[in-house]
Formats: structure tokens, C-alpha cells, sequence
């Protein structure tokens, strides 16, 4: 080593002797914000300052973009960084990594339970004030980072789950100083719209300060006035923010708000093969009610034939004439017997059954009967007539007739 | 097939079926009726698988000027 170093080298010697200090090379240094400067390339340069010394200090644009506000000048500051030595000025500077106020992270959450408090004591956060979702949404629109996770986390559901949908998205910051007005400015476009069905919030998972920009209180009255419903799914199951509390449905995740927006499918289509089977069934049924009732009719129908009836009326006929017939028969013989036994009587009475006694009948010369002696004078010729035949007979010429008497 | 039902939306196709198998177990229509019925119910549910089956999911990006375009970001949409 020479006696002479060059400024360089010296300032390239500082420099490793500073970053190889362990304490310098993560420390925390509370003080007060002073003239503070974003820059156009988004980095932000200050000094930290107390009442007796001051230290430069230099915030990368990729650090700035995760602070949930821009300090000002007098902020009480907690800044986390390391320090280094910055050769063109030759001057040590704390390079900030993280800014808290004063109160460090105990404060965040203060202010987390004042925003949630006063707004919640508003009812902004009551449950009559939540809007149901739609059934089924026709267009989502999403607020979220269009490169995160959370968007291909959301992206992802729906496809599995509904893809009959569309999806709007709306690029915005999810975090950092200027994350809340992104956020409220993309919220304003969509909820003067009609064609936005549902509004989802979403942010993959991460600290209190990740998530901060979900904790403003102009997003949370945003969402409260929105007439679209808006679904919170920012961060971990375990993250709640004031946007959750506010927001119509809170989902704990951008998957789960995925879910909780649209029906799954694979149910739908269950629901759709109960009803093919609802329906056939019903329908069989019918099919088959109105079958016996055709076979109901049909026997009926049957019965009312006209060769049906014409052979029972046969039988009838047929009926009537052998009960005719029958009749007839017994009454030819019913007039036999009575025939025969009128027979019998008249022959009882007939005279020649008389005359079979002995007895004799007279007859005039006529024909006529003799019936008295009136009837007869002497010599007069007469007939008798007698069992087996007749005679001629003479009355005797003298023989006065006297009346027999008797 | 072509049917009547190419002009429903998901939900009204949907609403339709359930519509119908709800008529049906009333039971008050016509065979013939309820032949009808049926016969539109399936369509329906046929309409309405299809329109899942055949259904990819559209996403569109909003630009500044409130115009919007066919998201393309850097992602992978298969995932």
C-alpha cells in the first residue's frame, strides 16, 4: 500500500469498511422527516433529522412503491435501511428500505382500528347496507394488479368453475402511497356503468402494509356508494381490511371471491340430469296412466260390441222360443186330458148309453121323440129305437090312450 | 337440431327447464302436451350443457380511455 490513496480509493476503502458493520448494515433510526423529494424516477430522497444531527437519506423506487403513504416534511419517522457511503458527494446516507411512523407497526394497526371504529360507529359496514349478488354474473369486473397472482388465482376459478362469464379488468396499483387513489379512480370508472354485474377488489396475500391501500377510507366510502355490489378478496384467509368490512361479500381470498361470484358447473349439470330424470319419469308415468285408462276404455268398449249384444240377443231369442215351445206342449196336453175326460162324461150321458140299459126311445113318424101319449093315436106307426137298432111299431087300434100317470 | 333456444342466455334457458319439469309434475297438461313439454326440456338441458361445454372464458382489459381490449397479459391461461 502506497502512502497516497486516490479519493476513490479511499472513498471505495469507507465504503467496505461500512458495509462490512453489521449494525450499519441493518439498522433502525427514528427521526423527522426533512426535505422531502420524490423523484421523477420514483425515488424518494429526504434527510432524517433530530435536534442535533442529520443524516441524508435515499429510498429506491422499488421500496417507495410499497410505502402506504409519502412522508412529509416533519413526519416522526422510524426508517429501516443500512447505511452507505455515496462516493460522488462523499457522503454517508441511510439507504431506506422501510418507513413507519413513529409509532412503528403498532401505530399501522392504531390507525387500522381508528379507520375501522369511526366507520363502522357511520354504519358503513352494517349488514343491511350489503347488496346481494347476482345469481349468475354476466360480467365481473376486477381491480387488481393485471400481473399478480391474484388475478391468475381469480382467472383460474372462474374458468374452472363458470366460464360463461366475462371479465373486465381494470389494472391498478394494489399497493403503495399511490395504490389508494388507483384503486378509487378504477372503482369511479366502473360504477358508472350498466354493463358490470359485480365488482371484485383483489390483492394476493401479504403485511398489514402490502395490503394497506385497502384500508383507505375514501376506497371503503367508494365501496360503500357504489350501486354494484363489490366483492373483497384481498389477501389471506387471516388479512381483514377496511375494504373487507365494507365490501357487499367479503371472500378470503381472490380464489375464494372467485367462487363465491359464480355457480359451479359441474353442480349446475347435476341439477340439469335430476331434471332429465325428473322430467322422463314424469312424463313415463303419464305414458303410462294414460295406457290403462286406454285399456280401461277398451274393455268398456268391449263390452258394448255390437256382436256382443247380437249374440246375447240371440241367446235370448233362442231362450224365448223353448220356453214357447215348452208352453206349447203343455198345454196340447193339458186339452188332451180335459178332452178325454169330457169324453168320458159325455159319454156318460149320451143316450144310447140308456138305451145299453134296456131303455127304448120312441120316435114319431117324423123323427121326432115321443114323449107323451098326447103324442100318439091308435094305429099311428112309430119307431123304437133300441140299444142296437130300430123296429117299426104300430099303436094298437082300439087302445084309448089314457094318461098314464106317475 | 336447430332450435328456439339459441337466442336464451344460460339463465333464461335454465329458468325454462325449470320451469317446465315443474308444469310437468303438476301434472295437468295433455300426453300430448306433456310430450311437447318433455321433448323442450331436453333441448333445454341440451342448450344448456352445450353452452357450458363451448364456453371459454373472455376476459377484456379496460384501457385509460375507458376502450377495451382482449386481455393478453403474462399469463398463463391454462394454469
Amino acid at each position: 500500500m502506497n502512502d497516497h490513496l486516490s479519493v476513490s480509493e479511499l472513498a471505495e476503502y469507507i465504503k467496505a469498511l461500512v458495509r462490512q458493520d453489521d449494525v450499519l448494515a441493518g439498522i433502525s433510526v427514528t427521526g423527522e422527516i426533512s426535505n422531502p423529494l420524490l423523484a421523477k424516477s420514483g425515488h424518494f430522497y429526504f434527510a432524517l433529522k433530530d435536534a442535533k444531527a442529520t443524516i441524508s437519506c435515499v429510498m429506491w423506487r422499488f421500496a417507495v412503491q410499497k410505502l402506504i403513504e409519502i412522508p412529509r416534511e416533519g413526519d416522526q419517522v422510524i426508517v429501516h435501511g443500512q447505511i452507505d457511503f455515496y462516493a460522488p458527494r462523499g457522503q454517508l446516507q441511510l439507504v431506506a428500505t422501510v418507513i413507519r411512523p413513529a409509532g412503528g407497526i403498532g401505530e399501522i394497526y392504531r390507525r387500522f382500528e381508528e379507520t375501522k371504529a369511526r366507520l363502522e360507529a357511520e354504519g358503513l359496514f352494517a349488514p343491511e347496507r350489503k347488496r346481494p349478488l347476482p345469481p349468475v354474473p354476466r360480467r365481473i369486473a376486477i381491480i387488481t394488479s393485471a400481473t399478480g397472482a391474484a388475478l391468475r388465482d381469480f382467472l383460474r376459478v372462474l374458468r374452472q368453475r363458470w366460464p360463461l362469464t366475462e371479465v373486465l379488468l381494470v389494472p391498478s396499483l394494489v399497493q403503495g402511497a399511490e395504490a389508494p387513489a388507483m384503486l378509487q379512480a378504477a372503482l369511479y370508472r366502473l360504477i358508472g356503468r350498466d354493463d358490470i354485474d359485480v365488482i371484485v377488489l383483489a390483492r394476493g396475500g401479504g403485511s398489514i402494509e402490502d395490503l394497506w391501500a385497502f384500508n383507505d377510507e375514501g376506497l371503503a366510502r367508494l365501496i360503500a356508494a357504489s350501486p354494484i355490489p363489490v366483492v373483497s378478496g384481498v389477501g389471506h384467509e387471516t388479512d381483514f381490511t377496511i375494504a373487507d368490512f365494507v365490501a357487499d361479500v367479503r371472500a378470503p381470498t381472490p380464489t375464494a371471491a372467485a367462487a363465491a361470484i359464480v355457480p359451479d358447473a359441474a353442480t349446475l349439470r347435476q341439477g340439469i340430469d335430476a331434471s332429465i330424470e325428473h322430467m322422463s319419469a314424469r312424463v313415463l308415468q303419464h305414458i303410462r296412466r294414460h295406457r290403462l285408462q286406454t285399456e280401461h276404455a277398451r274393455q268398456r268398449l268391449q263390452t258394448q260390441s255390437p256382436t256382443l249384444r247380437l249374440r246375447q240377443q240371440r241367446q235370448r231369442v233362442t231362450e224365448l222360443q223353448q220356453r214357447l215351445q215348452r208352453a206349447q206342449q203343455q198345454h196340447r196336453q193339458h186339452r188332451r186330458l180335459l178332452l178325454d175326460a169330457l169324453g168320458q162324461q159325455l159319454q156318460a150321458l149320451s143316450p144310447h148309453a140308456v138305451l145299453a140299459r134296456g131303455y127304448a126311445i120312441v120316435l114319431g113318424a117324423e123323427g121326432h121323440l115321443i114323449r107323451s101319449t098326447a103324442q100318439v093315436s091308435p094305429a099311428m106307426p112309430l119307431t123304437v129305437e133300441v140299444a142296437d137298432g130300430r123296429f117299426p111299431v104300430t099303436v094298437t087300434p082300439n087302445s084309448p090312450s089314457p094318461p098314464t100317470s106317475s | 337440431m336447430t332450435t328456439k333456444s339459441e337466442n336464451l342466455t344460460f339463465e333464461q334457458a335454465l329458468a325454462a327447464l325449470q320451469e317446465i319439469v315443474a308444469e310437468l309434475e303438476e301434472g295437468e297438461a295433455s300426453l300430448e302436451q306433456s310430450l311437447a313439454q318433455y321433448e323442450r326440456g331436453i333441448e333445454l338441458a341440451r342448450y344448456c350443457n352445450d353452452l357450458l361445454d363451448e364456453a371459454e372464458l373472455r376476459v377484456r382489459e379496460l384501457l385509460p380511455d375507458n376502450t377495451e381490449i382482449d386481455f393478453s397479459g403474462p399469463l398463463d391461461s391454462r394454469s
